[in-house]
């Protein structure tokens, strides 16, 4: 049903059903928000988008009121800003006055609505809350003195990623955003994706930082500083730097890397065409010996802590493959050290990821060689902006460079990693290849290409008929495990990112990342994909190169020791 | 864990609106909500953990420490907060060295605020175990608090 509701002595169409904030949105005027969360149920808890109800005189909350037939509505009366603005300066009551040394200073919503309302002095002083810092997880540092209770990360941990992992504990002005038991966030079942630290709208919540750390061995000349970028970095970096969403700045990142110190460029694409050989090899192994399936990706170090604590019964049904993060730096620390005369303790390898969930991953037990970590360092996507500030390296003003070699060659198979179904897409490619000993006629498979939470797809490989499915955010990932937890077995075969959209949405992006911008870095993704020639992981020359002096086969001793590993059931409060 | 068993039978085909009776079954046969009670909660009512936790510490009544031999409950009722029970709470929680909500390490003291005992002309009035003591001070509330701890050291 369809009607009309006068804002601001103008009259705008609306449906039943929706709020006064999306009619507005709509019609291009703009209402500050805080506590609103796209696609989710709003809550009202911050105040900022109230509006004058003109006919009863009462301000009403934009987000969580419907729009009714006839409805009067002022959306900037004198009163109306007013009270946003008290509501600003009682949000500042017991904010920390530290803007200057905050991370998320210059990109804050609150600094950005104290700005545009005009608060220019502290009026209410409130007791600001003693509650600790939270250093606890190896990703994420919670300040819950800097937070404004809005609940985003909570409705995000709860709806977007199932994992609930936060919720406001207390009440009234001693309510803080806790754990269970308000214990470190490393107790808890936290998965470490970063979405909380995406929807964060102050400093409240950021990755860790390991700076210093990467500096310092930089600084070392005995040294010798290594660095990796996942698929997704070279399409997603360009917003920070003020270049159009999607531009795929690949060469230039080489450069830039290089011009800050680094002495060795690799791709993690690279080794995500090594992950596709080594789990192509396990997926058809698994279908031929009749192993368990479906077999389901490992790479997202989020999905793995997720099994660990919620799906322990799926954990046989992971692939024993390491991520591609992980696999480079154990081939670095090996087949790298060894070409170069280099001990495994000499190389300090740092990872760019679009992830905090990966910073996590590097730390495990799991990953390390002799009690050497694989990765040393990991930057997200943000850190990189940073880091390259930090370095003085003006980014419009750069020539392109390539990537070392060998361990930076990639096909456009492992650079689709980045995306959802890429994985799924680039094993298919190589898989088809191991049982037919045909390369596919059409390279691309759009059934699982896109945003859609969840893409399935029955795909003829020779004799066999593959069931795929791709999921991404972990809490369409659940109904999935649900379904496979009660008996459905027409699957082999399944993708799992956390991060809606896959890594081009990961929690350590650019903040603020919109539907359009993940389009088109998906796009991005294809286009490389569409425009190079070398499309499969098992024609890359440098993954055959490695084979052949190192690692034998796929599946082989070797890639055992190195790139494949296990998980088990993680205790956490659930 | 047998008793929680009990409990959860109580509540068959039990959904989130029985979250809070629940809750309220296990503090009176367990004296305190603990981690493993809550985490069973959470799997019986398919209830994430942090959100029960969430739910509990919104109300007064639920304690997370099993409770002290001595149970005292220090009245914020609104004619003993006119006749100072702010400072006899300030005073205990200093004299035992834990807050509201949590129980001395040696197990013997613990401390709740209740809103209104029911003892006005007494104010400002506590109670321990149930015992009233009227017209509380902070030299009072010493004297008190020894003759407790002297209690258990005969």
């Amino acid at each position: 049903m369809d009607f009309t509701i006068n804002v601001n002595n103008k009259e705008f169409q609306a449906t039943q059903g929706e709020t006064i904030l999306e009619v507005l949105n709509r019609n291009g005027i703009k209402v500050p928000t805080l506590c609103h969360l796209k696609n989710s149920m709003p809550t009202g808890a911050c105040r900022m988008c109230v509006v004058e109800d003109a006919d009863t005189g009462k301000l009403i909350t934009s987000c969580s009121f419907p729009a009714n037939p006839g409805m009067n509505i002022k959306t900037h009366s004198q009163r109306v800003v007013e009270s946003r603005k008290t509501i600003i300066e009682l949000l500042l009551s017991n904010h920390p006055d530290d803007c200057l040394y905050c991370v998320r200073n210059k990109n804050c919503e609150l600094q950005d609505l104290s700005e545009e309302h005009h608060v220019r002095e502290r009026k209410i002083r409130g007791r600001k809350n003693s509650e600790k810092l939270d250093l606890s997880s190896a990703s994420i540092v919670r300040d819950p003195e800097k937070c404004i209770l809005c609940g985003r990360c909570v409705t995000v941990c709860e709806d977007v990623m199932g994992v609930a992992c936060i919720d406001i504990i207390n009440r009234g002005n001693k309510s803080i955003i806790g754990t269970p038991f308000n214990q470190g966030l490393n107790t808890s079942s936290c998965i470490n994706c970063g979405q909380c630290i995406m929807v964060c709208p102050t400093g409240a919540l950021t990755e860790k930082n390991h700076f210093a750390e990467i500096q310092d061995a930089l600084n070392n000349p005995s040294k010798r500083v290594v660095v990796q970028y996942a698929p997704s970095i070279s399409v997603s970096m360009a917003e920070e730097l003020g270049m159009e969403p999607g531009k795929d700045i690949n060469g230039i990142l080489n450069a830039a890397l290089r011009k800050v110190g680094f002495d060795n460029i690799f791709d993690s694409s690279f080794s995500a065409d090594l992950t596709i050989m080594e789990e192509s090899a396990e997926l058809v192994q698994r279908i031929t010996d009749g192993g368990v399936l479906p077999m389901i990706t490992s790479c997202c170090p989020g999905w793995v802590k997720y099994a660990e604590e919620f799906y322990p019964d799926l954990i046989p049904n992971l692939s024993s493959c390491k991520s591609p993060q992980q696999m480079l730096g154990a081939v670095i620390k090996s087949y790298f050290a060894e070409k170069e005369n280099l001990a495994p303790e000499e190389i300090y390898s740092v990872a760019i990821m679009p992830c905090t969930a990966k910073k996590f991953e590097a730390q495990r037990e799991e990953m390390t060689q002799a009690g050497i970590s694989d990765v040393d360092a990991v930057l997200t996507t943000r850190e990189l902006t940073k880091f390259l500030k930090l370095y003085g390296i003006d980014m419009f003003n750069i020539q392109p460079e390539l990537t070392d070699s060998p361990l930076g060659f990639r096909s456009t198979a492992g650079k689709l990693f980045g995306a959802s179904g890429g994985v799924m897409e680039a094993a298919i490619r190589t898989a088809h290849f191991k049982i037919t000993g045909k390369e596919l006629v059409n390279f691309q498979i759009p059934q699982i290409r896109g945003l859609e939470n969840r893409k399935e797809a029955r795909l003829s490989i020779g004799d066999l008929d593959l069931g795929v499915a791709v999921v991404n955010g972990m809490a369409n990932a659940k109904e999935l495990l649900d379904e496979i937890k009660n008996g459905r077995d027409d699957i082999h075969f399944i993708e799992i990112m956390a991060c809606p959209g896959g890594c081009i949405g990961g929690g350590g992006q650019h903040i603020g990342t919109s539907e359009e911008q993940l389009r088109a870095r998906m796009k991005a993704l294809y286009k490389i994909d569409e425009n190079e020639t070398l499309k499969v992981s098992h024609k890359n020359p440098e993954i055959i190169e490695l084979y052949n002096n190192f690692l034998g086969e796929p599946l082989s001793h070797k890639s055992h020791e190195l790139l494949h590993t296990h998980y088990k059931k993680r205790e956490v409060m659930i | 864990m047998g008793e929680l068993k009990n409990i959860f039978n109580r509540y068959p085909e039990a959904g989130r609106d029985n979250l809070i009776p629940i809750l309220q079954d296990i503090q009176s046969a367990e004296g305190h909500l603990s981690k493993e009670a809550i985490v069973e909660v959470g799997s019986y009512l398919n209830i994430p953990s942090s959100k029960i936790f969430g739910v509990a510490t919104f109300y007064n009544q639920f304690r997370f420490q099993p409770v002290g031999k001595y149970h005292i409950q220090v009245c914020r009722g609104t004619a003993c907060h006119v006749l100072g029970s702010a400072t006899v709470l300030q005073e205990l929680e200093k004299q035992l060295k834990v807050k509201a909500g949590d129980t001395t390490r040696d197990g013997l003291f613990s401390i709740e605020v209740v809103a209104c005992i029911g003892a006005c002309g007494l104010a400002p009035v506590i109670a321990i175990n149930g015992e009233f003591h009227a017209k509380v001070t902070a030299a009072s509330l010493t004297e008190i608090i020894e003759s407790y701890k002297n209690k258990e050291e005969e």
